[in-house]
């Protein structure tokens, strides 16, 4: 299972020279066992926190967060996490990297190498599970990254605009395979972006958020069928959503700047 | 020569690379001017061979010392010396470096004692230690060990504290014990900046070890240096500095390899 329950959350930063800073304010959100969801909102409006308070790498200011009714209390390998950048140990090899979570938990070396082969598989890099991190690319470094993330078999998995830093073909291409590979696994997904047509493209339900303090403004159904294609971003029904979205974002990217200014 | 001229002004653009044969002609040349300068104020007369001798009195000197073999029991006598003290810093400031940068209790327990000494001359303190420790091979090595002692600590903290929280993060999330993270994640990710900081203290550590042979010693290369002084034989100082740095080079060629060879990840691309 792996139903996310995130209650009236409060996230703040004390600050000695300025106003408290409000990163969250009363946040809720309810994501059901094995959807894709995906948080939209513009930059600094707290999505990342969100997310690190659900991993239990950050602590919340007030409210709760819950996976299948069990409060959040620290990090724990049933909430995976894809980070932007920076994540992979590259001192071990792309194999490695994907046995360090399954190697952590005293399994047999066997079947530890046998899951992580699958996966390292699954994201389309088996000539490539010896070779070390600085010898990939960005892209495969996600690869990686998600490869390391599916083999411990997480109850839902968090990613934090891992495309974020690839260029948009490359981006094009990973969207397609996590895709694949969540229409395969069937796992609960919070993936956190800026990129409206990334949301669309990739989530069932897409979650708004607000500018500072951050709370969501609106939610979306996505309904287009699986296996989803990318022409699916060229039809009306795409663009009509994301017309949506972006409108409900305009205002608060506006409302960002002038809080930035004040 | 419009050639020439062309590749002169693209081997000053900033950041430019060179051909191989142009970096060899040009370290070569300025080896060249700097032993023909040798050769043509000493062999020139233009100063007194007493206090700068010429490359060929160094070089018989050289041979001397070689055949005789005070320059072996020298050199051995300088390496034991500065090994012994480095190995002692190091592998007391390395675990206790990496807590500093990683665990704030740590740091707060010792970064105050530690700024405070660092910036203590060692040199100050060679007084004290001699009468503490008399001028044996102890008090060489406690020289050694707190020049480099402080600085080490300071720098394996800065080398720790640099470890990406994201490899923290990712490791926790993975399912990582607080032990497991010290141990298979901040250990390993700190093993090049350690092995930098090695590579770079160790030149430190041989500045300590001349200070502390001219100081008081009756052995090594500083001692030698200084009975060499002593009867105005001016090349067999020449002759000390040459293998002190000589070995200097080596040790730090060796730091430069164990990291190839044993740390191919680390490779900047």
């Amino acid at each position: 299972m792996g139903t996310v329950t995130v209650d009236s959350l409060d996230l703040r930063f004390a600050s000695r020279h300025a106003p408290d800073v409000i990163a969250l304010n009363n946040l809720s959100l309810e994501i059901p066992d094995k959807q894709f969801a995906v948080i939209v909102g513009p930059s600094g409006c707290g999505k990342s926190s969100l997310l690190d308070i659900i991993a239990g790498l950050r602590e919340p200011s007030g409210g709760v967060c819950k996976l299948d009714e069990q409060p959040v209390n620290g990090p724990g390998k049933e909430r995976g996490m894809v980070f932007q950048n920076y994540s992979l140990f590259p001192w071990l090899s792309v194999l490695k990297n994907v046995e360090f979570g399954l190697s952590l938990q005293g399994r047999s070396a066997r079947e530890t190498t046998e899951r992580a082969r699958y996966y390292v598989n699954a994201v389309g890099l088996s000539s490539f599970e010896n070779a070390y991190p600085n010898q990939l690319s960005g892209g495969m470094k996600q690869r990686v990254a998600i490869a390391r993330s599916l083999a411990n078999d997480p109850e839902v998995m968090l990613m934090d605009e891992p495309f974020g830093a690839l260029d948009s073909q490359t981006r094009t291409v990973m969207q397609q395979l996590l895709l694949g590979i969540w229409e395969k696994e069937q796992k609960t997904v919070l993936f956190v972006t800026h990129d409206i047509d990334e949301a669309l493209y990739l989530g069932e339900k897409v979650y708004v958020m607000s500018a500072r303090p951050g709370r969501i403004i609106d939610t979306v159904s996505v309904d287009f069928a699986h296996p989803r294609s990318y022409e699916l971003s060229t039809s009306p029904q795409f663009i009509e959503l994301k017309r949506r979205i972006q409108h409900s974002l305009h205002a608060e990217v506006h409302k960002a700047l002038a809080v930035a200014a004040a | 020569m419009v050639a020439v001229w062309a590749a002169i002004d693209k081997a000053f653009t900033p950041r430019r690379s060179i051909s191989p044969a142009l970096g060899l002609c040009t370290s070569t040349a300025v080896a060249a001017v700097i032993i023909s300068g040798w050769c043509i104020a000493t062999y020139g007369g233009l100063v007194d061979t007493l206090f700068f001798p010429p490359p060929h009195r160094v070089v018989l000197a050289f041979w001397k010392v070689l055949l005789n073999g005070s320059l072996a029991r020298n050199a051995w006598a300088s390496l034991v010396v500065i090994n012994l003290g480095f190995l002692l810093s190091s592998v007391i400031a390395i675990p206790l470096g990496i807590m500093m940068g990683s665990f704030r209790i740590v740091s707060a327990a010792l970064e105050p004692v530690v700024n405070f000494t660092r910036y203590l001359p060692v040199t100050s303190m060679i007084p004290l230690l001699i009468l503490w420790i008399g001028i044996g091979l102890n008090e060489k090595i406690a020289v050694i060990f707190i020049g480099t002692f402080f600085q080490q600590l300071v720098m394996f903290s800065d080398v720790s504290a640099r470890v990406p929280n994201e490899l923290f993060n990712a490791a926790y999330t993975l399912g990582a014990n607080r032990r497991q993270v010290v141990m298979r994640v901040l250990l390993p990710a700190t093993l090049p900046g350690v092995i930098d900081t090695l590579r770079v203290t160790m030149g430190w550590a041989w500045t300590y070890l001349v200070v502390a042979e001219l100081v008081a010693s009756s052995s090594g290369l500083g001692y030698m240096s200084m009975q060499a002084m002593r009867g105005l034989h001016a090349d067999l100082i020449f002759v000390a500095i040459l293998v002190i740095g000589f070995l200097g080079l080596v040790m730090d060629q060796i730091f430069k390899w164990i990291k190839i060879v044993a740390l191919p990840w680390s490779r900047q691309r």
